[in-house]
């Protein structure tokens, strides 16, 4: 007889290897990095560029230009686009971030032939056609005016103004700020950031010789750089004064609550140590927010919190949407947790299951050669190297009760934290 | 190709192990045969509420996370309208724990009453959080009642009430697991970086002593065709008008089903669809449209849905759909139009070979659709579709008579 009340022996997990990238620089400056493996006769193409430097005036630029980049080129039009990518079953995408914006395409390696000539093409040749943009101004201020009734959207955009002020990171798009969109400024921006100095391809999957060769083909020989170099400096950061942050919505059911402050980025020597205090906090389901907020008292669906990482700036918030009528009582208890931290040690059962938990989650977030590729572009984009990994492993493995309780000191004030709450409080 | 092993039990709990050793990491995937259709009309919402509560400790085990997550493991489990499924991902090394861990649960549950309280509170958060504090979530609360008048389809997952999940008592949870939580009803995936040997070893050892338990036989009312064009319409706090009309279609298992969801891509999957650059681009009628399909086990749904423009009227956007639907009614697809969404569904599924996790649960949902082999030539089945075919079912499902149209009104 087996006795269940005992739990199977386990293993700690040792080494996590991670692939590192082939890299090779193409003639116009693009660097080009490449992570060969998997069964798949596939590749995942990343083209990132860095943003250009945020203008207040016209904020929408960065990631107008993104979106639009598959709305048609001097040859091809918005359908044509979307016709060649679908019809050799590809999946094409452009995504824009605070730093970078990129475009993505999902191809199977038989049809790279065809889909490449696309991507080359909106790069170096897309028009923003005036129709084109009134389509996507249209649409997107409607989206907007949905996004604007959810009540965690809204507190997402009142916090990141708080923290990040009016820079690139902070800013959220209001209805009028479409009307600043303009064709020429479009395209000049196009012209500024999408030249191949500002480019870095990252190539995952089955990369054969020919594939690479191809790539090197379509984006070294016709594509050139600028005489002006793409400028992607942002400036500097400036917080708001304000701390407390309500948008009553008599009606509603839940309150979305957000709360934070800025805090060191990943280049800092605590950054680890301090993803493990979150962690602790409320970066997994077991969590002690949701431990106490969830599973203990019942007042929300889910609660969590996360560190930001950027270049220049970073920060730390828990985010939850909780019963309108708990919602005072769901603050004062994420007080009293981050009191804990501060005030108790975190006793060594937890720390070591805690210890795991991370590091079997590191282990799984590489499924396959595009997270390790993915892996790649978090320290390579923070001007970090693969030592960043090898210090996260061992500041999981080492790091002491003392630490945490001391870097919860260091850098959680709840008094001064920013509080935002939309719903009822 | 995915390649798998599968063996059954002597107490009826079907194995299937997908050997993948490019992994450090082993899944772990638990199909439960019930869902939300096997709710009784005046319990609702059952059978999610009862996947929470299976986080609530076991007969042996007081607490189910913590376990896991001290091996680096995690977990998480969904509810549908048909199924009820639960995933680990962990370590290989670990494995065991996994097996010790699920195989509890399925033993016995340890029946707290103050899990059930919290879970109680945590779902109805849930309910507020995604149906009713946000704009059109209450949508399947209200369609498909539209669209289903007798299955049990009728309600969504949630429950048709916050009140059925205040009324679960710990009584009406012990019958349910007794009824659909047992070896007979599930089937277990093990996939990663594993060997079958192993695998059988390790299911004996935890799994084979689990009492068989009595088979549920589902006897569902089934939902009889539409006769009359349905039609509701609904004032609400959002921003913008929202036009949904749904048909109903086959079941997953039906022949038809691969040419009703290459139709459904034909109009609505990605920038080159009919929809898209009809109705988006061209007429400007939308600010987004969709079209899409339920792919339910039982008789199931081909919804469109758009969100007009300020300045379209509710008729101008009814019209607008209709008409998309009359072409593919009237006219057969191109034959490059026809391909193109062949290779998508073809490349799609080679994209999906990168997942451990989506080959393990697609396995589990094949085999309970009769045989996980299923997974292997699917391809080839929507391959097959002819143009002649998918004009034959565009005339079978877009007729006014199967259709049920729900108007959301943005109140002014």
């Amino acid at each position: 007889m087996i006795n269940r009340q005992l739990a199977p022996e386990f293993r700690a997990i040792d080494n996590i290897s991670l692939i590192r990238p082939e890299h090779q620089q193409l003639g116009n400056g693009a660097n080009v990095f490449s992570f060969n493996s998997g069964d798949q006769e596939l590749v995942r193409i990343e083209w990132i560029f860095g943003n250009l430097s945020f203008d207040p005036a016209k904020p929408l630029l960065n990631m107008a230009v993104n979106s639009m980049l598959t709305d048609g080129t001097t040859t091809l039009t918005a359908a044509q686009i979307a016709d060649k990518i679908d019809f050799y079953g590809a999946f094409l995408q452009v995504d824009y971030g605070y730093e970078n914006s990129q475009v993505t395409l999902y191809s199977l390696n038989k049809h790279l032939q065809h889909t490449l000539p696309v991507i080359a093409d909106i790069l170096q040749n897309s028009i923003f056609p005036e129709k084109e943009l009134e389509t996507f101004k249209r649409n997107q201020q409607q989206k907007l005016q949905v996004s604007l009734q959810k009540n965690d959207v809204v507190a997402r955009r009142t916090f990141n103004r708080a923290v990040y002020g009016t820079t690139i990171f902070g800013y959220a798009s209001e209805m009028a700020d479409y009307q600043t969109l303009q064709h020429d400024d479009m395209l000049a921006h196009y012209k500024k950031m999408y030249q191949p100095s500002n480019c870095t391809i990252v190539v995952a999957g089955k990369v054969e010789p020919q594939t690479l060769t191809l790539l090197a083909e379509t984006f070294e020989k016709n594509w050139t750089n600028t005489a002006v170099p793409a400028i992607t400096n942002q400036p500097d950061i400036n917080a708001a004064a304000d701390l407390f942050y309500f948008t009553e919505k008599p009606e509603a059911l839940q309150s979305a609550i957000r709360i934070g402050t800025p805090i060191i980025n990943r280049s800092h020597a605590d950054f680890q140590s301090l993803q493990v205090l979150n962690t602790v906090f409320g970066g997994y389901f077991g969590s002690r927010l949701m431990a106490n907020i969830r599973e203990d008292k019942g007042y929300t669906y889910g609660i969590g919190s996360g560190l930001a990482s950027f270049k220049q700036v970073g920060s730390f918030f828990i985010a939850t949407e909780v019963g309108a009528d708990v919602c005072k009582l769901a603050v004062t208890e994420i007080e009293k947790e981050i009191n804990i931290l501060k005030t108790e040690l975190v006793p060594e059962e937890e720390l070591s299951l805690v210890r795991n938990y991370m590091l079997g989650s590191l282990l799984g977030s590489l499924e396959n050669v595009f997270s390790h590729a993915d892996k790649f572009k978090t320290i390579y984009f923070a001007g970090l190297d693969y030592d960043y990994y090898d210090r996260y492993t061992a500041t999981v493995k080492n790091i002491t009760s003392d630490k945490l309780i001391q870097l919860a000191n260091t850098y959680f004030h709840f008094d001064q934290f920013y509080k935002v709450i939309v719903g009822k409080y | 190709m995915v390649k798998f092993n599968r063996f059954t039990l002597d107490n009826g709990l079907r194995v299937i192990v997908h050997e993948d050793n490019t992994t450090p990491m082993a899944v772990l995937n638990i199909l439960y045969d019930v869902g939300a259709r096997d709710e009784d009309p005046e319990q609702t919402g059952f059978a999610h509420l009862f996947e929470h509560l299976m986080f609530g400790g076991s007969v042996n085990i007081p607490v189910y996370d913590e376990p896991l997550q001290r091996v680096g493991g995690e977990n998480n489990a969904f509810t549908s309208n048909d199924i009820t499924n639960y995933y680990i991902t962990l370590p290989s090394a670990n494995l065991e724990t996994a097996f010790w861990l699920e195989s509890d649960r399925m033993l016995s549950l340890a029946f707290s009453e103050k899990s059930l309280e919290v879970q109680r509170n945590v779902v109805i958060e849930e309910f507020k959080q995604r149906y009713l504090n946000q704009p059109y979530g209450d949508v399947w609360l209200k369609l498909r009642p539209l669209v289903y008048k007798k299955h049990p389809y009728r309600w969504a997952t949630i429950g048709k009430t916050i009140k059925h999940i205040e009324d679960a008592r710990i009584e009406d949870v012990k019958a349910f697991f007794k009824k659909h939580y047992n070896p007979q009803n599930a089937i277990m995936v093990v996939g990663g970086n594993v060997t079958t040997e192993q695998i059988k070893e390790l299911s004996e050892k935890w799994f084979g002593q689990i009492p068989a338990g009595e088979k549920y036989h589902r006897n569902l009312p089934q939902e009889p065709e539409q006769q009359k064009a349905r039609r509701e319409t609904v004032t609400a706090k959002v921003p913008l008008n929202d036009v949904y009309i749904a048909f109903q279609m086959g079941a997953r298992t039906d022949e038809d089903y691969y040419a009703v969801e290459l139709l459904s891509d034909i109009l609505s999957r990605g920038n080159s669809s009919r929809l898209y650059k009809s109705l988006i681009k061209e007429k400007q009628i939308f600010s987004e449209v969709h079209a899409y399909i339920t792919g339910s086990l039982d008789k199931g749904m081909f919804v469109l849905e758009g969100k007009p423009l300020e300045g379209i009227s509710i008729e101008q956007a009814e019209a607008a759909l209709w008409e998309e639907l009359e072409k593919v009614k009237a006219e057969e697809i191109p034959a490059d139009e026809l391909t193109k969404v062949q290779n998508k569904t073809e490349s799609t599924m080679i994209f999906s070979e990168m997942s451990l996790l989506d080959k393990a649960m697609n396995l589990a949902s094949f085999e309970l659709l009769g045989d996980a082999d299923l997974i292997n030539h699917e391809t080839a089945k929507y391959i097959a579709v002819t143009a002649a075919q998918v004009k034959e079912q565009a005339n079978k499902l877009f007729k006014k008579d199967n259709s049920s149209t729900l108007i959301y009104l943005a109140e002014k």
